[in-house]
């Protein structure tokens, strides 16, 4: 059991867990419970990821892989709500379009989604709503993710504009729904459906994606179809899709009127989702700008005089990530990094900086994205109850000696 | 009506226990009079694993709203005479005080 525990020192809360002075925001770590539990497990067809939940799956990616841009489709994060997840048959597979907005409501096969619409490719962060929730704090309930609740894949599918071209839309659609084959042990459970507001699914860049990294969508990750909304947080991108509905009336129900809901204005987001709008909350949209460093761990010794390389990972909802600074004296100076290769404003944008460390002793290397809409990222948590959109700056002790 | 309830959630876990993956059985809630409660009940719908990772975090409140969350959301068909065991062995196994 010893050997196959794998106890997060990168990634996880004891990233953070050091001791000394240091600021409020450095001491949120994952729940010890989480700590415990977030061992290697191996599902079928895939890497070793950190486990969080058994059923339903709920497994993250270790960061050594998010040192490259591309993350490789075994180590694609797994996250499913409900614990009856078919194997789907892709010669039996249909996709339902249809609903009170759809004039003209019509079935496709796999191979007709493949052929029957021009196949469009973007590489996009998929990145679930609650990743590092389990840094939260004080923490909240709910799956205690860390750092790995996010892939970045190229996406290759059908444009939704044109399956719902095919499908007449109504001009009273206000939003467009998804439905995956998943279900509930209960009866009683509500279904996971989710909509998004029909200006979204109408953009060129929104796909009902069959492959992912040139290859099918591995079962975990939604075989053989599911939304890709880029920009947006996955709870929209809809896994083992058989269903995509118009609706002429917003959809009511739990996954859309309850979860996934942030509170008004706290964030410093663009798009809107106005006919899900409460008073005081919103539907979670866009992912806020965000980085990670991903090839130093905490604690790492250092000689001094030598240089150490700082490489990372930085993204957004869509606007593009236009500078990544990095600090070593706890944010009173920040130095810009070089950016690398640009593979689209939805894509993981990597960076890379040298550090010169000449005094002995710990140094934090902090790492801050900014987007083109001149967001960034926060030094203090915007707490929200179910743990949503933590880009709070990480920080990486490093002992130099 | 007690029994009747425990038995008919027992049998929804095994019918259910085909659908779990690799590792799940090795998961050991700590023991306790209100174990096998919490067992029958939570498995029905999910891995027992989501109690520790969970913990130890939640108050006392906290525990029973996630517990009528799950009757009243997730339609878990808990008894409401089941709910202050749930509770207790939650807040006092993963919960703070």
């Amino acid at each position: 059991m010893a050997t196959r525990r794998f106890i997060l020192q990168t990634m996880g809360g004891l990233a953070f867990a050091g001791g000394g002075l240091i600021p409020r925001i450095a001491r949120a770590g994952l729940p010890q419970g989480a700590i415990d539990t977030g061992v290697l497990e191996t599902l079928p067809g895939k890497q070793p990821l950190i486990k969080r939940s058994y059923r339903p799956p709920n497994y993250e990616t270790p960061g050594e892989y998010f040192n490259d841009v591309i993350t490789p489709n075994d180590r694609f994060f797994v996250r499913w709500h409900l614990a009856n997840i078919p194997s789907v048959d892709a010669s039996a597979w249909r996709l339902r379009v249809g609903g009170d907005g759809a004039g003209q409501p019509f079935e496709l096969t796999l191979d007709q989604l493949m052929r029957e619409f021009a196949p469009a490719e973007i590489v996009a962060v998929c990145q679930c709503a609650g990743n590092r929730r389990g840094l939260s704090d004080p923490h909240v309930p709910g799956v205690e993710w860390g750092y790995g609740a996010m892939g970045n894949a190229r996406w290759k599918g059908a444009r939704l504009k044109d399956i719902l071209a095919r499908a007449g839309l109504r001009k009273e659609t206000v939003e467009i729904a998804f439905d995956g084959a998943d279900r509930a042990p209960l009866e009683a459970t509500p279904d996971f459906v989710k909509s998004i507001p029909t200006w979204r699914a109408l953009d060129e860049n929104t796909l009902v994606a069959y492959e992912m990294n040139g290859a099918p969508l591995p079962h975990w990750n939604g075989f053989p179809a599911r939304i890709v909304v880029p920009g947006w947080t996955a709870t929209y991108w809809v896994k083992q899709v058989v269903n995509i509905t118009a609706l002429t009336q917003p959809l009511a129900s739990f996954w859309m009127n309850t979860a996934y809901r942030i509170p008004k204005g706290k964030f410093p987001l663009v798009d809107r989702f106005v006919s899900q709008e409460s008073e005081t909350t919103t539907p979670i949209t866009e992912m806020v700008v965000n980085s990670l460093i991903t090839n130093l761990k905490d604690g790492q010794r250092c000689a001094a005089g030598k240089p150490v390389p700082v490489r990372g990972i930085a993204w957004d909802g869509g606007y593009g990530i236009r500078r990544v600074d990095v600090s070593i004296d706890e944010g009173r100076s920040w130095e810009r990094a070089e950016l690398g290769a640009d593979s689209g404003r939805y894509s993981f944008r990597p960076w890379q900086f040298t550090l010169a460390p000449h005094t002995r002793g710990r140094v934090v290397v902090m790492a801050r994205a900014s987007n083109a809409q001149g967001a960034t990222q926060t030094e203090e948590l915007i707490f929200n109850g179910p743990g949503y959109h933590n880009n709070v700056i990480q920080r990486i002790g490093l002992e130099i000696a | 009506m007690k029994l009747r309830v425990r038995v008919a959630v027992a049998s929804l876990a095994v019918a259910y226990s085909v659908g779990c993956w690799a590792d799940e059985a090795r998961v050991q809630l700590k023991d306790g009079p209100e174990a096998v409660t919490v067992r029958a009940h939570c498995s029905v719908c999910h891995s027992l694993d989501y109690i520790q990772m969970n913990s130890p975090f939640m108050k006392r409140a906290a525990w029973e709203a996630e517990v009528r969350k799950m009757m009243k959301v997730m339609g878990a068909p808990i008894a409401e005479q089941d709910v202050a065991s749930l509770v207790n062995y939650l807040t006092k196994n993963y919960g703070v005080d």
